[in-house]
């Protein structure tokens, strides 16, 4: 059966290559970003893949006010809503951060708050609907800080518990809340890394994502290999971690 | 989407590096300020330096992977042009239609099939790429942006198909598709011995088929192949499943006199259907089933070496040429035979013309095999032939320029900022 379903950060490389998989089965889109001109490209691209339909919204995910007209317009434009997938975020610039309290807030703002508040308005409305899934792009850089991208991953730690908790609150409603945490995936965000063997193409964790949405899944690591990655880790006594240059 | 990865050509030779590889994924955007010269790059599919700019600037263009329209009742899509062919198939044949012309690999993108202006072993019956594109925008250097088909900026579009990237950037294009009634392709089998038989075999195969293309084994004393014809079918087969890959690279070439006179026989001699239904992908596409295929030439990578012969002379041309092949020691793994038909070539630079193509794939022997080439290009030259560009790795300038005549009339349309090392090894240029 067709699913109608939102994407918010719509024109990010991993969203992208979700919606491609949703249209190219016949799904309904409804897609939501800060460029008006890339996400109508986006959704054009969709329709000839198949999408049912690929309704477009202009919206910064920071501008907390916007969210209840973005959440009216998409279950208006899709005639109600199965799954919403959260997939905004930038790659701050940790030195910067470090000398800038601005930056690091609004950082944490964007990357962790606005997700907040969007889960909390789409919690309530599928609570109510008894029905639904939310399922939003974490990291594994939120599953430890390190000194590398600690506003970063204090942001998507956030985001992590949050999700937790909210998955705890509305398993009994027949909500899936899933929590997504790709490693290092080859997106324009990270075009300025070097890549190796490690790094994975935003199609093939895109495939994980619809799969662990189909399957109802909690939480997910993409490509899978990061949830070991992950435990050794988390399991590293913070007396030897602190002094790791990770 | 992804943008990983240096970028290379098929034969695997060692060209040196380009200064900057920049992704493009914004058919919006402006050319990238930068110092020196620039090409656009695709899936690396061409065999030599035709896409490449050693200490230049390539502009990687497979973010540009979006498809704009597409009307299934007409056939007419447009997307941008780092779409691959594989992608296009992939959403259009379920719906009812095919590529109108298609080359032996689904991974090109469709600006590199524009710029090469790629044929199919339908060539007789549908020509090449160009003739079933219907526009496309070229973006120039100064930040012009072209319009080209037929009707407006005809001069342009003339020159960007089959003009090697030299014009500028193809952001996006519009083809018209060809219909089918199924995956299921009629494929018809003919053994031939010696060149006769195979003119005489396959001029019946192109008056009856819209596709058809030989096998030739190189090494035998007299040429024997075979010739497959084959027609869009109806009704569908299962898609076969599952590629294959060549895992590393050997440091010597697998393909040797050994491995390639067993292959060869035991290739002629595996049972030949008359007449066999097959789905379209072994039929267009054998050799997408094994990744990375091209290693099997080991580290010294490989060279292809396809000419076109026109028809009064193709018969002794290409005999002449098998000769030469047999009497080098070196053999050819993959070599196919093929007649183009008479229809004018839409591009300035197009490679084909009417007459009879041959296409042959050697290890990388160094000298020797380069000293072969010269002697094939002798029997190209004297018949009034010419190589095709989208394979070559070390065609001289000049017989570039004497069997490109209209390379004149082009280098009016090349972008200034634009060069390839083709472009400069044939212009003799720095």
């Amino acid at each position: 059966m067709s699913k109608r379903i939102l994407i918010i950060g719509a024109t990010s490389a991993i969203a992208e290559a979700a919606a491609r998989q949703w249209a190219a089965r016949g799904d309904a889109l409804f897609l939501v970003g800060r460029k008006r001109q890339k996400l109508d490209d986006i959704a054009a691209d969709l329709k000839v893949r198949g999408a049912a339909n690929a309704g477009v919204f202009e919206m910064d995910a920071t501008d907390v006010a916007a969210h209840a007209a973005m959440l009216d317009a998409a279950i208006a434009g899709l005639g109600g809503l199965d799954v919403a997938l959260i997939a905004h975020g930038t790659l701050p610039d940790q030195k910067a951060c470090e000398a800038s309290v601005t930056m690091t807030l609004a950082e944490i703002d964007n990357n962790g708050l606005s997700v907040v508040a969007l889960c909390t308005l789409l919690g309530n409305h599928f609570e109510a609907q008894g029905s639904g899934s939310i399922a939003v792009i974490s990291s594994v850089a939120g599953d430890r800080g390190r000194q590398s991208n600690y506003v970063y991953g204090a942001a998507k730690g956030m985001v992590t518990r949050f999700l937790q908790g909210l998955r705890n609150r509305l398993a009994k409603k027949n909500v899936q809340v899933l929590t997504i945490k790709p490693g290092f995936v080859d997106t324009p965000m990270t075009a300025a890394f070097s890549k190796g063997a490690l790094w994975a193409q935003p199609a093939d964790v895109a495939r994980g994502i619809v799969a662990a949405i189909d399957k109802g899944r909690d939480e997910v690591y993409l490509p899978g290999f990061w949830r070991l990655i992950m435990l050794v880790i988390r399991h590293i006594p913070e007396f030897v971690f602190k002094k790791l240059s990770l | 989407m992804g943008v990983r990865g240096a970028a290379t050509a098929w034969g695997r030779l060692d060209w040196p590096a380009a200064s900057a590889e920049l992704p493009f994924g914004d058919r919006r955007a402006a050319l990238p300020p930068v110092e020196g010269s620039l090409l656009a790059y695709g899936n690396g599919r061409s065999y030599g330096d035709v896409g490449l700019n050693p200490g230049g600037t390539l502009l990687k263009m497979r973010g540009l992977d979006r498809f704009i329209a597409f009307d299934a009742d007409s056939g007419v899509l447009t997307c941008e042009a780092g779409v691959l062919l594989a992608d296009i198939l992939a959403l259009v044949v379920p719906r009812g239609w095919f590529l109108a012309v298609t080359p032996g690999t689904r991974f090109v993108t469709v600006g590199g099939a524009i710029a090469n202006d790629v044929h199919g072993k339908n060539h007789h019956a549908a020509g090449s790429f160009g003739d079933h594109l219907l526009s496309f925008e070229l973006l120039r250097s100064d930040g012009a942006r072209l319009i080209c088909s037929r009707e407006g900026n005809s001069d342009w579009f003339a020159a960007t198909i089959g003009g090697l990237g030299l014009t500028g950037v193809v952001t996006q294009a519009t083809i018209r598709l060809r219909r089918i009634r199924g995956t299921a392709m009629g494929v018809h089998n003919w053994r031939y011995t010696g060149l006769d038989e195979f003119f005489a075999l396959n001029a019946a195969a192109e008056q009856a088929h819209e596709y058809a293309v030989a096998w030739i084994d190189c090494l035998a004393k007299t040429p024997r192949g075979v010739l497959m014809a084959a027609d869009h079918g109806e009704g569908d087969l299962p898609a076969p499943h599952g590629a294959k890959r060549v895992p590393v690279t050997p440091p010597l070439s697998l393909v040797n006199g050994l491995s390639l006179r067993a292959f060869n026989a035991a290739y002629y001699g595996k049972s030949w259907p008359a007449e066999s239904r097959q789905h379209y992908l072994p039929y267009f596409y054998p050799l997408d089933a094994i990744h990375d295929w091209n290693r099997i030439y080991g580290k010294p990578g490989f060279y292809q070496y396809q000419c076109v012969v026109p028809p009064a002379a193709a018969r002794d041309a290409i005999g002449e040429m098998l000769d030469a092949i047999a009497s080098s020691g070196q053999g050819s793994f993959l070599a196919v035979l093929k007649n183009f038909g008479d229809r004018p070539t839409p591009g300035l630079l197009s490679f084909p013309m009417p007459g009879t193509t041959l296409a042959l794939d050697f290890p990388n022997h160094g000298a020797s095999t380069l000293a072969l080439f010269e002697r094939l290009d002798a029997i190209v030259r004297a018949a009034g032939g010419r190589l095709y560009a989208a394979k070559d790795a070390r065609m001289p300038g000049d017989f570039f320029r004497a069997a490109y005549p209209q390379w004149q009339d082009f280098s009016r349309f090349v972008d200034p900022k634009f060069s390839s090392g083709f472009w400069r090894r044939v212009m003799e240029q720095a």
